[in-house]
């Protein structure tokens, strides 16, 4: 019998690479040894992408993408399709924690450096990953057309209008429509079920390739290819992604799936946070709600973008805003270039950055509160302090992370 | 260093020193309790007896009320008065637009009110209804000023008014309180009138979302798995790493 699967498995060689992806990616893929708990969550956010395409197919199956019919539609689905509330706050609930873990993700980069050469690609890709989710995030959560999604829709679409000069029309093109209505949930519905999961899938493959050619980055910041066995030419401190890690992710996706299924079973809504009240109302084009406030993983934006109350340069407050805001998630993509530190880990790294990184941990919790307030004179000033902070954690890190005292690094990892 | 420390801190305290202003009235705590089947009973009795003569709950079929421990028969002999069979949505025979023209604006729709108001502000509305001259109904509420609907259950619950009471808060300042006090008694007396609006609220939640129980119960089955695949699959790793050092 084994020599039959062999024998399959060479034919299948022969014509495809099989074995030697196996190797490569997983089997004779070499990790550091020393990976710690910020190193799950790469794995839980492909776990989480699985669960939203795989809910989002049954979705898809019942929902329908008519301004009339989308409300009614995914009630629909929570009431007369079987185990339909389940899929659906799988997906709800997906949506959230998929920004949790690819916050922790990125959270992880930043400690240790994971950004630095030889990594910058690997970030870019990640930051295009990121990009690709906000915006499936803001087109998901236009489908339900409740008063939320329509007008946290109409917020975001209003900042196109505000661009000089094609704004107005760049705004009808993508709506379809001078305001936003049915042809834009059409369209929307389009972007989030197939353009944006098609997109979202391939960068996570390249993310994925780009990092197994350079080797995982370690909470030590240090790269464990410089140090090879003379005879096997195996990192020292690198052990097979297969088996070592991927029962250790196993055991990480079960404490996951605790809090996911936690929140699932027990507190869909979240208090509020994961399903907003005010959008179990159906969408009234006629009736703003006395207060619009985006989901939990928005706000430190929108916050950022209603910080803005002056006009500058013969530019209007709102147009800086946007700027603003659409700049608090591009800087990111600087950070490789912006750190100057001679060392990679949070570790060994001196008190400025650990300053810093603290205070800009702060900066997006006060920033994300606030986003889900209503704003008053004293909110908004606050708004101002807290990014101008934000911002001044990347703008300043030429500056403190090269003259911040490190400490050396060590050869090998650590436990 | 130290210094640093007492920065961070007052940067983290920054936030209490604001506090968003609270709903105008303070709502009362209302008595859920979704696993009591004749409460829901009741109060889907009351839903369909006085509710759904203007509001629609078309998201949610009749035959759905079997969670409520009542059989298809029952349902129809009791709870359907618009002649609709018992697997059609809860729909109301009063037309949106003649709605609007009646009363200024179409009743909303019921089915996931629960979910958007919440239990305890539902509980507070229904019986915060005051008699309002000024009001094209005559009538008004201290939970929704201006309220376009007249009070539904006023022969039960009998005619409130408001008594505007001015306070001296203890502190030199003084703030209006705003009470309502029973004039005319209705048939029900004000703790049986509590009940009564308790099980409808009851009700409503179970609308707003009916799998909520069977949801909580599987969840505790998968929670009480999980646990267990995390004692396993902690032993998995560990036995495999143990030649790792």
């Amino acid at each position: 019998m084994s020599k039959r699967l062999e024998s399959m498995l060479e034919w299948v060689d022969a014509r495809f690479p099989l074995t030697s992806t196996w190797k490569y990616h997983l089997a004779e893929y070499y990790a550091p040894k020393n990976f710690n708990f910020w190193y799950y969550f790469g794995s839980l956010a492909m776990l989480v992408l699985v669960n939203q395409l795989l809910t989002g197919i049954f979705l898809t199956m019942n929902y329908k993408p008519d301004a009339s019919m989308a409300f009614a539609s995914v009630e629909y689905i929570m009431r007369d399709v079987d185990f339909g509330w389940l899929i659906r706050y799988m997906h709800s609930t997906g949506a959230s924690m998929f920004f949790v873990v690819v916050y922790l993700h990125m959270f992880r980069g930043m400690m240790y450096g994971s950004y630095r050469k030889p990594r910058e690609l690997l970030w870019l890709i990640g930051m295009g990953i990121f990009f690709i989710l906000m915006m499936l995030a803001f087109t998901g959560y236009i489908l339900p057309w409740g008063q939320m999604s329509y007008w946290g829709a109409q917020v975001i679409v209003s900042m196109v209008g505000a661009i000089p000069v094609i704004g107005q029309t760049l705004s009808n093109w993508i709506l379809g429509d001078f305001m936003l209505s049915d042809a834009a949930l059409n369209r929307f519905f389009a972007y989030h079920v197939v353009t944006l999961p098609v997109l979202l899938v391939t960068l996570v493959f390249v993310h994925i390739v780009a990092l197994h050619e350079v080797g995982s980055n370690n909470p030590d910041g240090i790269e464990i290819k410089k140090n090879k066995d003379p005879v096997t030419h195996i990192p020292v401190d690198g052990i097979p992604f297969h088996p070592y890690y991927t029962v250790k992710d196993i055991f990480g996706v079960v404490g996951f799936l605790i809090v996911f299924c936690g929140i699932i079973f027990f507190a869909p809504e979240m208090g509020g946070y994961f399903l907003e009240y005010n959008n179990f109302v159906p969408a009234n084009t006629l009736q703003t709600p006395d207060h619009i406030a985006p989901v939990w993983y928005f706000t430190p934006y929108y916050s950022m973008l209603r910080a803005v109350t002056v006009n500058f340069l013969w530019v209007d407050a709102k147009l800086w805003g946007i700027v603003l805001m659409g700049g608090s998630v591009a800087i990111f993509a600087l950070l490789p270039w912006l750190d100057r530190s001679p060392v990679k880990s949070i570790r060994y790294k001196g008190p400025y950055f650990k300053i810093a990184l603290t205070l800009f941990v702060i900066s997006v919790f006060v920033l994300g509160w606030l986003g889900t307030k209503s704003p008053t004179p004293l909110y908004t000033l606050l708004a101002q302090i807290f990014t101008v902070i934000y911002f001044a954690f990347f703008v300043l890190m030429p500056w403190y992370s090269k003259i911040d005292k490190t400490k050396p690094e060590p050869t090998r990892v650590k436990e | 260093m130290r210094k640093i420390k007492d920065i961070l801190f007052i940067l983290c305290m920054v936030p209490l020193v604001a506090f968003a202003s609270g709903p105008e009235i303070k709502l009362d705590q209302a008595p859920i309790r979704p696993t009591d089947k004749l409460s829901l009973q009741r109060g889907a009795q009351t839903f369909v007896n006085y509710c759904l003569t203007c509001h629609s709950a078309e998201y949610m079929r009749y035959n759905r009320l079997r969670d409520l421990g009542l059989s298809e028969n029952q349902i129809s002999d009791n709870l359907i008065f618009t002649g609709q069979k018992v697997g059609e949505l809860m729909t109301t025979a009063m037309k949106k637009k003649e709605a609007k023209q009646w009363l200024g604006v179409a009743p909303p729709d019921l089915t996931v009110i629960a979910r958007s108001r919440g239990a305890d502000w539902l509980y507070t509305y229904l019986r915060k209804f005051y008699r309002d001259e000024s009001t094209a109904t005559g009538w008004n509420n201290l939970a929704f000023d201006k309220v376009a609907m007249p009070h539904a259950l006023y022969q039960l619950q009998g005619k409130q008014s408001l008594a505007v009471k001015t306070v001296d808060d203890g502190h030199g300042g003084k703030h209006e309180v705003k009470e309502l006090k029973l004039d005319t008694p209705g048939t029900l007396s004000k703790t049986e009138y509590d009940l009564y609006v308790a099980d409808l609220v009851n009700y409503l939640v179970y609308l707003g979302e009916p799998a909520a129980t069977k949801r909580v119960q599987i969840g505790i089955i998968v929670m009480l798995f999980l646990f267990g695949m995390l004692g396993l699959t902690y032993a998995l790793k560990l036995e495999f790493w143990k030649d790792i050092h």
